[in-house]
């Protein structure tokens, strides 16, 4: 960029008592909307005591809780990765008709209420649904249960990992694909030796976006879990059961788990975007 | 089997492959089960279901939903164009943990954030004790839930705003400074036109996700018909009183609504994105 004159530099500079103002303006009300929040949920749940602290944690409902959770994020970020690595390579590395539609298809889920994610499974499996005599007649038993869970789960992160990958894709182009395949490479050598080391921080970004909604998803699982204790219940229900029942020390150190783990997401996602600017490897 | 105009594309293989598997898991998972949805609602009788999604309740909280989205939508259009103005603009110890710390509504379970507003804003929260002071009713009371989406829609307008303030160029203003411009005028003639198109996504992009919003919001809500009920938390009141043909009715509606919204905010973007190239 071409050096402009000092006093031109200065002209576009806001004064000091401007900038100071701003960011005293900005602090304040970050700190009343985002920072606020988060203390209190810490403070709420140590407000009996480390021992009441731990005792919530190593409830065996809530552990139960936990184990469900793990599973239902797990599974949803499995399934949405390779969908997303297989969405990208079609959208990205080729041309076809309806290309754009394809795209816009893949974000809907973002576009839906949690509530209406949730209703959309309970209308096709649930007992009165469109699949529900059939289920019934079989012995499958989906809705408030651990499938209907897993597919409101999976339904809410969808598009995370796809979304990530197919403008990173783009940007790459093919040259080094096609280079591979000439020089005598099979279809997964490429994708495994030439591809993947191009997309890897993309696909971990996407990863750890996925996984922190898989685990705090509410509204839809919600609608299909059916709350049955010990069973049904991931972390975010359960911290929604104990708030309900008065019992709120527990419900907050249950709920401070989930944000410990929210600022953990956070430090991931500005490790992973420093390391692909350092690389020049990021979307957008 | 569709034949490609190129023939550098047909060296990559797996087209076949990559293409069909997108198509059968997006059928599965979205497609499915949504238009199950349109099917199941084609079952209602026409008569109830304008009864049912024009019921006075129902209004009610169309009224709510769209009013608390909007307000609150607003409010972040003002502070989330200062945050991200600050943040792109401006250097200041610990930026980049602010920076950081914006995602969190992104990164933070609602039903976490929706106990933790409710403690802060109740009549005996660290917010709400002075609030009741004043006179001012906040959990429990449509205000209550305009503060929880605005804390679910900032990080939607700051980070629609900050790529474009990044990219816009400082010698554009210094060019209208050496022109005699003075700093006002430049930032409401130079920079906010060329931000404008971002700032009204992101407005809209927190007004869609308000709309649906319901984990943060149920808490702090006091879910009182007729005043502080949410159209999600409706669908779910319907769905436990076994009235599935009443919550498909109104999810419906809310569908359709969703649907027109990602529509318009597609648009916009492209708008902006197309003027940004």
């Amino acid at each position: 960029m071409i050096r402009s004159h000092p006093e031109l530099r200065r002209s576009v500079q806001d004064p000091a008592w401007v900038r100071g103002g701003a960011i005293a303006l900005v602090l304040l009300f970050l700190g009343l909307v985002l920072f606020m929040p988060l203390i209190a949920v810490f403070r709420e749940a140590l407000r009996k005591g480390a021992d009441a602290y731990w005792a919530a944690l190593r409830n065996p409902e809530t552990l139960d809780a936990v184990r469900l959770t793990l599973l239902a994020a797990l599974l949803a970020v499995i399934f949405n990765a390779v969908f997303g690595l297989m969405a990208s390579w079609a959208i990205a590395k080729f041309r076809f008709p309806g290309r754009h539609i394809l795209i816009s298809l893949i974000d809907l889920p973002f576009a839906v209420s949690p509530v209406v994610s949730g209703l959309v499974y309970v209308l096709l499996f649930g007992a009165q649904g469109v699949l529900g005599p059939w289920l019934q007649a079989h012995g499958f038993r989906i809705i408030f249960a651990v499938p209907g869970i897993v597919l409101a789960t999976v339904f809410v992160t969808f598009p995370f990992i796809a979304r990530e990958l197919i403008p990173l894709m783009e940007a790459q182009g093919t040259d080094e694909e096609e280079s591979a395949v000439v020089l005598g490479a099979n279809g997964w050598q490429t994708f495994w030796r030439v591809t993947l080391p191009n997309i890897k921080w993309g696909l971990l970004y996407g990863i750890i976006l996925c996984n922190a909604r898989a685990m705090g998803e509410f509204g839809a699982v919600s609608v299909v879990s059916g709350h049955i204790r010990g069973q049904t219940t991931t972390v975010p229900l359960q911290v929604e059961m104990l708030y309900n029942e008065y019992n709120f020390v527990a419900a907050f150190a249950v709920a401070s788990m989930l944000a410990i783990l929210a600022l953990i997401t956070l430090v991931l996602k500005s490790v992973v975007e420093w390391c692909a600017k350092r690389k020049g490897m990021v979307a957008g | 089997m569709f034949r490609f105009p190129s023939c550098r594309r047909k060296v990559i293989p797996g087209f076949g492959l990559s293409l069909g598997f997108t198509l059968f898991y997006l059928g599965l998972i979205v497609i499915i089960p949504l238009a199950a949805t349109f099917l199941k609602s084609a079952e209602l009788d026409w008569s109830e279901f304008r009864a049912t999604v024009g019921s006075p309740r129902v209004m009610a909280s169309y009224r709510l939903s769209f009013g608390a989205s909007l307000a609150a939508a607003l409010v972040n259009g003002v502070f989330g164009f200062l945050t991200a103005w600050v943040l792109v603009r401006y250097s200041f110890p610990g930026r980049r943990i602010v920076d950081a710390l914006v995602d969190l509504p992104f990164a933070l379970p609602t039903a976490v954030a929706g106990i933790a507003l409710t403690t802060i804003y109740a009549e005996t929260g660290w917010m709400g004790q002075w609030m009741k002071e004043v006179g001012i009713k906040a959990a429990f009371s449509p205000l209550g839930i305009m503060i929880a989406l605005i804390f679910v829609g900032l990080p939607f307008v700051v980070r629609t705003i900050q790529p474009v303030l990044e990219d816009l160029d400082a010698e554009l203003e210094e060019v209208a400074a050496s022109l005699g411009a003075s700093r006002f005028k430049t930032i409401t003639k130079v920079v906010f036109p060329s931000v404008f198109p971002a700032l009204i996504t992101g407005i809209a992009l927190a007004f869609a996700r308000g709309v649906g919003e319901y984990g943060s919001v149920v808490f702090i809500s006091g879910n009182m018909p007729m005043k502080t009920e949410i159209t999600p938390l409706l669908i779910i009141t319907k769905l436990e009183q076994y009235d599935t043909a009443g919550a498909t009715a109104i999810a419906v509606v809310m569908l359709v609504i969703s649907f027109v919204l990602l529509l318009l905010i597609n648009l916009l973007q492209a708008g902006y994105a197309g003027r940004r190239a």
